[in-house]
């Protein structure tokens, strides 16, 4: 006789978040590979080079293609510049603002700062919530009632997942999340990861971008064209679909309440634009494993440790394919993941940390 | 009542860089800065329990290896988020290529 699947309590302030704590999944001492420290020294070494170098290309494309855009506004010709413009306006800055978050892409941190706060205008993310809630992924890292960014929780909901690609529902939470911050009013969740002393902060940014929304509004008003919401706002839906497409293979379809980030993580193999725009957070094994590692010496963490890890997923439709049948077993059997595969040369899974329920269902 | 302790050679620490070291049950950090000054801090981040050790040094700089909080060794002053509680420093002495501290 096979037991109905729990229902997972994904609220941050529920059931699943107390049990986590109790039970020790919250805050735990995850699994690392060993790493003799002087590597791990350079690896970590910090340069500001490397993301000034990325930032002005990324700039001057932003530019470029915005400008292109609105010169060719009411033609057709205007639609190549604006693909090119939304992604690098609603996709690009998701890495800029995980990177710069973390105090990583560049040496100088007022550099860092800086990057942050425009990319997390564009990806409409509140710069004091998102730091927050990211520090909690990265300690509970898909911990049911304890990660605040799983994006697609158990049984998924297929239909929240499709309409991330085109931001509608991420746009949405983040204007009602941006009026209410505004209005002064952080939520009971919000509270649970964001320090009192920083609230007032997130109220502030949550004025002053209600503030240039509104412009940006009473400007296309004032024209009668829409052209200034295609620059400034429009972009985070239109553009949306590259990051929500490489987000989703980070953790999509693995194992959730365990403490071993090869389990959960994915690292994929893509190609060279896509991981300039992600900022080679497809090495996202290895990014979770050793997040003071910058974006741009992933690739030598990865060569190095992969001996540890399961093999990377080879491409974006290879992960695809692996991941949607996931998704589908999903809505029949919720604790049902796709468990990978070590090589025999990693050190094995402590299973003894996974429970064995959890760990069946993946058979 | 506070005693000088020994915690490691001089030499076992490169210049700009973070050593663990453990006593009564007590764990610190010890820090070599680029000028080859030395210096000692509680051993975990104040912000979740991490050991220090294990982050990177900057100038006068550590940075916790988990969540990338901030602070400056020489005076423990928390410098960036997740971190805002700052960490207590310990006296350090350099004697005889010893690195001695002073555990209160």
């Amino acid at each position: 006789m096979t037991a109905a699947p729990s229902r997972r309590d994904y609220s941050l302030i529920g059931r699943d978040a107390k049990l986590a704590v109790e039970n020790g999944l919250s805050a735990a001492e995850w699994y690392h590979t060993d790493i003799p420290r002087k590597q791990m020294k350079e690896l970590m070494q910090r340069s500001d080079g490397p993301a000034i170098r990325d930032t002005a290309i990324w700039l001057a494309a932003l530019i470029a293609s915005g400008a292109g855009g609105a010169w060719f506004w009411g033609t057709w010709w205007c639609v190549p510049f604006f693909f090119a413009y939304g992604v690098l306006y609603g996709s690009s800055t998701d890495s800029r603002w995980h990177e710069c978050g973390h105090g990583t892409a560049f040496r100088t941190q007022w550099m860092n700062d800086v990057v942050y706060q425009i990319a997390c205008f564009m990806i409409m993310r509140n710069p004091v919530t998102w730091r927050w809630s990211h520090t909690r992924h990265h300690t509970d890292t898909i911990i049911v009632g304890r990660d605040p960014e799983i994006s697609v929780m158990r049984p998924p909901d297929l239909a929240r997942a499709l309409l991330g690609f085109v931001g509608v529902l991420d746009a949405w939470h983040a204007m009602s999340d941006m009026l209410r911050n505004a209005a002064g009013n952080i939520s009971a969740a919000e509270k649970t990861f964001i320090p009192e002393q920083e609230q007032g902060k997130a109220i502030r940014i949550a004025r002053i971008w209600t503030a240039i929304y509104a412009a940006t509004i009473a400007l296309a008003l004032y024209t009668g064209s829409f052209l200034p919401l295609m620059l400034v706002g429009l972009p985070r839906l239109y553009g949306a679909w590259h990051h929500v497409m490489v987000g989703l293979l980070q953790h999509g379809g693995l194992a959730d309440n365990v403490i071993d980030h090869r389990l959960n993580s994915r690292t994929v193999y893509m190609n060279p634009i896509s991981r300039f725009i992600y900022w080679n957070m497809n090495y996202h094994v290895e990014h979770h494993m050793f997040p003071m590692v910058p974006y741009h010496a992933l690739p030598k963490l990865h060569a190095l440790i992969k001996h540890d890890l399961p093999a990377p997923t080879p491409s974006i439709l290879a992960g695809y394919r692996e991941m949607i049948p996931v998704f589908l077993r999903q809505l029949r059997n919720e604790d049902y993941f796709l468990k990978r595969e070590l090589p025999p040369t990693a050190r094995p899974y402590r299973e003894e940390f996974h429970s064995d329920a959890v760990a069946a269902a993946a058979e | 009542m506070s005693d000088w302790v020994e915690a490691c050679a001089a030499d076992d620490i490169d210049e700009e860089d973070v050593m663990r070291f453990d006593h009564g049950g007590r764990t610190f950090a010890i820090y070599r800065s680029p000028d080859d000054e030395y210096f000692a801090t509680d051993g975990l981040c104040s912000h979740e329990k991490v050991h220090l050790a294990d982050g990177l040094v900057m100038d006068d700089i550590i940075e916790c290896p988990k969540h990338n909080g901030r602070f400056n060794y020489k005076t423990g002053a928390a410098r960036g988020a997740p971190v805002c509680v700052n960490l207590k420093t310990y006296p350090v002495k350099v004697d005889a290529g010893k690195v001695l501290v002073q555990i209160r």
